[in-house]
C-alpha cells in the first residue's frame, strides 16, 4: 500500500508537510508519496491510502498526531483502524458534481515524477499535434470553442491565429501565471499539481504558432510553484519533450520562467511583456497587437494557465468533445475558487451552464455558521456582485456579464448578512487605486477619487448625491482607461449600487450600516436593565467614556466614545448593545 | 559610482559581482539583478541601486523606477521576522482588519513598518492564496491560517519567547 498526500500550498500551510515528516519517523518512508491539490482545502491535510492504483481511502484533517494510527494500519493491512479519520459521505460529494479537464490529475499524480504524467497519457497529445498541421491544430482548437480562461473570454483560436499569421521570426508563446486576483488560486493549483500539462500545453500552441520560445511569467508570491515548473521543465528537456528537434518531428522549442515582482497590472498582457523586458509594468497602446509586436517587438501569444491546461485534452478527446460541454457562447469547464463564507471551500472545476446556486450550495454545502447568503462576488477588482436571488444565473460569458460581473479569472467569495457591500466596494477600490500603474489619468486619480468618496460614506461624512457622483465617476474611469484593470476598476461600485443602494442610502442618509460592519457607523450603548454596575468596563475604557456609581447601571458618553468594542468583550453580563 | 563616498556607501558590493557579471550584457534583465541583490542585501540599499545602474549602463532613476513600481522590492531593511499580512478577498470577508489592528497594536508599528528593535516587520500583502484558511498570514515563510486577533498576538509572543530563549 502507498501513502500520498496532498502537498500542495494550501494543504502545505494546513500541515500536510508535518504529517509526512511524522509517518516518515514511523517507518512507512518507502511507502510515502506526494500529489498536488485534490482542491478539498477545507479538508487539508489530505492523506489517501492506494493499493496499486486503486484509492482505498481519503484520510482529511490529518494531524501529526495521527501518524502512528496511519502506520500500523497500512502495516497491518487492517484499515478500520482508520475509519475516524475518513472523508464523510457528504464530503465525498464535493467532487461528484464536478467535470475535470483542466484539473485532470490535479491531486491525482505526483507532480515531481515526469512518469506519472505520462501513465495518464501525458504528452500523447504533443505527439499527435506535431503529426497534424499548425493549421489543423488551430482548427481542432476552434471546434472547440477554447475561449481565454485569464478573465476576458478572447477565442483561443483567433489569437493563436493572428501570430500564425505574422510572419516575423522569431515568435514568443507566453504564458500569464501572474494570478493577481486576491481570491483566486486555480492557476497556482495547476503549476504545482500538474506541471507537464501546462508545458505541453503550451508546447502545442508553440508549434501552432511557430514559436521558438516558450516563458512562463509566474508571480513571485508563488515559491512552491516556481520550484515545481522548474523541475518539470528539467524532466521534460531530458525526456527530449523539450529543446531541439522535440520527438524527431524537426519542431524546436524551449520553455524558462521569469519571476513577477509583484503588481497586479502585470496580468494585463502588455504590462506583462513589459515587465518580461525588465521595465516598469505599465500597459501598451494597442494597436498593434502582441500577434504583430510584442515581447521584444516580435510576434507573441499570451494565453493564461487555465486556457493551456485544457489544450492537451483538447488535442486528444478532439474539440467537438469539449465543444459538447457547456453553453453556445462558452463551451468546455471553469475553474473556480470557492472562497469566503462557505462551507466546502476548494477548487471546483464545472461545466459552463451550471448555476451559480449548484456550485454554491451543492458542491459547496452553502453558507457557514448558519446564516443568509447575501452575494458573490466573481472576478475579483475587475469583476462585481451577484446578489443571491440571481443566483439561478448561469455560469456563461455573457450571462454573467448581464448581471454586471464578469466571469473573470475564476474567484469566487462568498459573502454573507455580515458582509457591508459598501465596505466591500471600498476594498476592492483601495486594491485597484494602488495597484494602478499611474499611467492614465482617469485610472490614476479617478480611482482614487472613488476611494476617497467610499472611505467618506463609510465614515459616516456621505453627502446628499455622492451614489451619482459615484456613478459619473465610475462611467469617466471605464471610458479614459487604457487597459483592463482601469477599464473594470469601476465594476464593483457600480454593481453594489445596483443591487445594494439601499445600503449606500443607509450609509449617507441615515449614517447607519445595516449590518454593523462599518466601525466609524456603530454607536454603542449600555441596557440598563442588564448592567450590574460591576465597573470594570468604566475602568478598562481607554478613552474614559464610561461612568456610573458602583452597582448602578453605567453609561457611555458617544461623543468620547472611539468604538473600539473593548467594553463587549469585558462585559460578563451582555450588557452592551452595538448597533 | 565605483568610489562613490556619499553617506549611502556602506555596502558590500563584491557580493554582487557575480549577478552583474552574469546579467550586466542581457537584455530585459534588471528586474532579475534587483530580485537577486535583494536576496543578498535584504533589501535595497541606495548604493546598490547606483551602482547596479552603472554597471548595467542604465542611469539610477530608471533602476528606482522599476525597484519603486514592484511590491516584491524593498527599500529599507527589514526585521528578523517579516509577517506578512494577507489583504486577499477572502481574508477581507473573513475579517483581516481585525488581525491587522492587533498586530500593530501588540508590536506598535504600522504596514509597512519594522519594530524598533528589529524583529519584526509588518507587510500588508494581496493574496497568499490559501484562501480556505483566512485569516492568513506568513512568518519567514511559514503559513498561520484560521487566525483570530487573539491567536496571531499569541504567535508574535511566542516568536518572542523563542526569541529570548535562544
Amino acid at each position: 500500500m502507498r501513502i500520498v498526500i496532498g502537498e500542495g500550498s494550501c494543504g502545505i500551510a494546513a500541515g500536510a508537510h508535518k504529517v509526512y515528516e511524522a509517518l516518515e519517523k514511523c517507518g512507512c518512508g518507502k511507502r510515502l508519496g506526494i500529489t498536488g491539490c485534490i482542491g478539498m482545502c477545507f479538508l487539508e491535510p489530505i492523506v489517501d491510502i492506494y493499493d496499486g492504483d486503486n484509492l482505498q481511502k481519503r484520510l482529511v484533517r490529518v494531524r501529526e498526531s495521527d501518524a502512528q494510527t496511519i502506520a500500523a494500519a497500512v502495516e497491518s493491512g487492517d484499515l478500520s483502524l482508520l475509519d475516524s479519520l475518513e472523508i464523510t459521505e457528504d464530503d465525498k460529494s464535493f467532487l461528484d458534481k464536478q467535470t475535470r479537464i483542466a484539473l485532470r490529475n490535479c491531486g491525482v499524480i505526483d507532480p515531481t515524477d515526469i512518469d506519472d504524467y505520462i501513465k495518464r497519457d501525458g504528452y500523447k497529445a504533443i505527439e499527435r499535434a506535431l503529426g497534424m498541421t499548425p493549421e489543423a491544430v488551430i482548427d481542432e482548437i476552434k471546434k472547440s470553442g477554447l475561449a481565454g480562461r485569464g478573465g476576458a473570454g478572447f477565442p483561443t483560436w483567433f489569437k493563436w491565429n493572428a501570430a500564425r499569421a505574422s510572419e516575423s521570426t522569431p515568435k514568443y508563446l507566453i504564458c500569464n501565471a501572474d494570478e493577481g486576483d486576491p481570491g483566486a488560486f486555480m492557476d497556482r493549483a495547476v503549476i504545482e499539481s500538474d506541471p507537464h500539462n501546462l508545458i505541453e500545453g503550451m508546447l502545442i500552441g508553440a508549434y501552432a504558432i511557430g514559436a521558438q520560445e516558450m516563458i512562463v511569467y509566474v508571480r513571485a508570491e508563488y515559491p512552491l510553484a516556481i520550484v515545481r515548473l522548474e523541475a518539470a521543465i528539467e524532466q521534460a528537456r531530458s525526456s527530449g519533450f523539450l529543446g531541439e528537434n522535440i520527438l524527431g518531428s524537426g519542431f524546436s522549442c524551449d520553455m524558462r520562467i521569469k519571476a513577477g515582482a509583484g503588481a497586479f497590472v502585470c496580468g494585463e498582457e502588455t504590462a506583462l511583456i513589459e515587465s518580461l523586458e525588465g521595465k516598469r509594468g505599465m500597459p501598451r497602446l494597442k494597436p498593434p497587437f502582441p500577434a504583430q509586436c510584442g515581447y521584444n517587438d516580435q510576434p507573441s501569444n499570451i494565453n493564461n494557465v487555465e486556457t493551456f491546461a485544457n489544450v492537451a485534452w483538447i488535442i486528444l478527446n478532439g474539440g467537438e468533445k469539449f465543444a459538447a460541454m457547456g453553453t453556445e457562447n462558452s463551451k468546455g469547464t471553469k475553474v473556480f475558487a470557492l472562497t469566503g463564507k462557505i462551507k466546502r471551500g476548494g477548487l471546483v472545476e464545472v461545466p459552463m451552464g451550471m448555476t451559480i446556486r449548484d456550485i454554491i450550495y451543492d458542491i459547496g454545502g452553502g453558507i457557514r455558521g448558519g446564516r443568509q447568503c447575501k452575494a458573490v462576488q466573481l472576478g475579483g477588482p475587475s469583476g462585481g456582485c451577484v446578489p443571491y436571488d440571481k443566483f439561478d444565473t448561469v455560469i456563461d460569458y455573457k450571462e454573467l456579464a448581464a448581471t454586471g460581473a464578469i466571469m473573470g479569472s475564476g474567484g469566487m467569495v462568498v459573502m454573507d448578512d455580515t458582509t457591508c457591500m459598501v465596505g466591500m466596494a471600498k476594498f476592492f477600490l483601495d486594491f485597484t487605486a494602488k495597484e494602478s500603474c499611474g499611467k492614465c489619468v482617469h485610472c490614476r486619480i479617478g480611482t482614487k477619487r472613488l476611494l476617497e468618496i467610499l472611505t467618506r460614506i463609510t465614515a459616516g461624512k456621505g453627502r446628499p448625491g455622492d451614489i451619482e457622483l459615484l456613478e459619473e465617476l465610475c462611467g469617466g474611469v471605464k471610458d479614459g482607461a487604457l487597459c483592463g484593470l482601469g477599464q473594470t476598476a469601476p465594476n464593483p461600485v457600480l454593481s453594489t449600487i445596483r443591487y445594494f443602494r439601499d445600503e449606500y442610502e443607509a450609509h449617507i442618509n441615515e449614517k447607519r450600516c445595516p449590518v454593523g460592519e462599518c466601525r466609524e457607523l456603530l454607536t454603542y450603548s449600555i441596557d440598563k436593565d442588564k448592567c450590574r454596575g460591576c465597573t470594570l468596563c468604566a475602568k478598562k475604557c481607554p478613552a474614559g467614556a464610561i461612568s456610573g456609581a458602583v452597582k448602578l447601571p453605567h453609561e457611555i458618553d458617544r461623543d468620547v466614545c472611539i468604538k473600539c468594542g473593548q467594553c463587549v468583550t469585558l462585559c460578563r453580563f451582555g450588557a452592551i448593545t452595538v448597533r | 559610482m565605483e568610489n562613490c563616498k556619499c553617506a549611502h556607501a556602506k555596502s558590500d558590493l563584491s557580493l554582487l559581482k557575480n549577478v552583474l557579471d552574469k546579467y550586466k550584457d542581457v537584455p530585459g534583465s534588471l528586474i532579475t539583478v534587483l530580485q537577486k541583490a535583494q536576496e543578498i542585501y535584504g533589501y535595497l540599499p541606495t548604493d546598490v541601486i547606483y551602482h547596479i545602474a552603472d554597471v548595467m549602463g542604465t542611469t539610477p532613476a530608471e533602476v528606482m523606477g522599476v525597484a519603486t513600481f514592484y511590491t516584491q522590492f524593498r527599500l529599507k531593511p527589514v526585521g528578523k521576522y517579516l509577517i506578512m499580512l494577507c489583504q486577499g478577498t477572502a481574508c477581507h470577508v473573513n475579517g483581516a482588519e481585525r488581525i491587522e489592528s492587533a498586530i500593530c497594536k501588540r508590536l506598535e508599528i504600522s504596514d509597512g513598518d519594522t519594530t524598533a528593535d528589529g524583529m519584526f516587520s509588518l507587510k500588508n500583502v494581496a493574496c497568499l492564496g490559501c484562501c480556505s484558511l483566512s485569516p492568513v498570514m506568513m512568518i519567514n515563510g511559514e503559513t498561520y491560517g484560521s487566525l483570530t486577533p487573539q491567536k496571531a498576538v499569541e504567535i508574535i509572543d511566542g516568536l518572542y519567547a523563542k526569541e529570548a530563549n535562544e
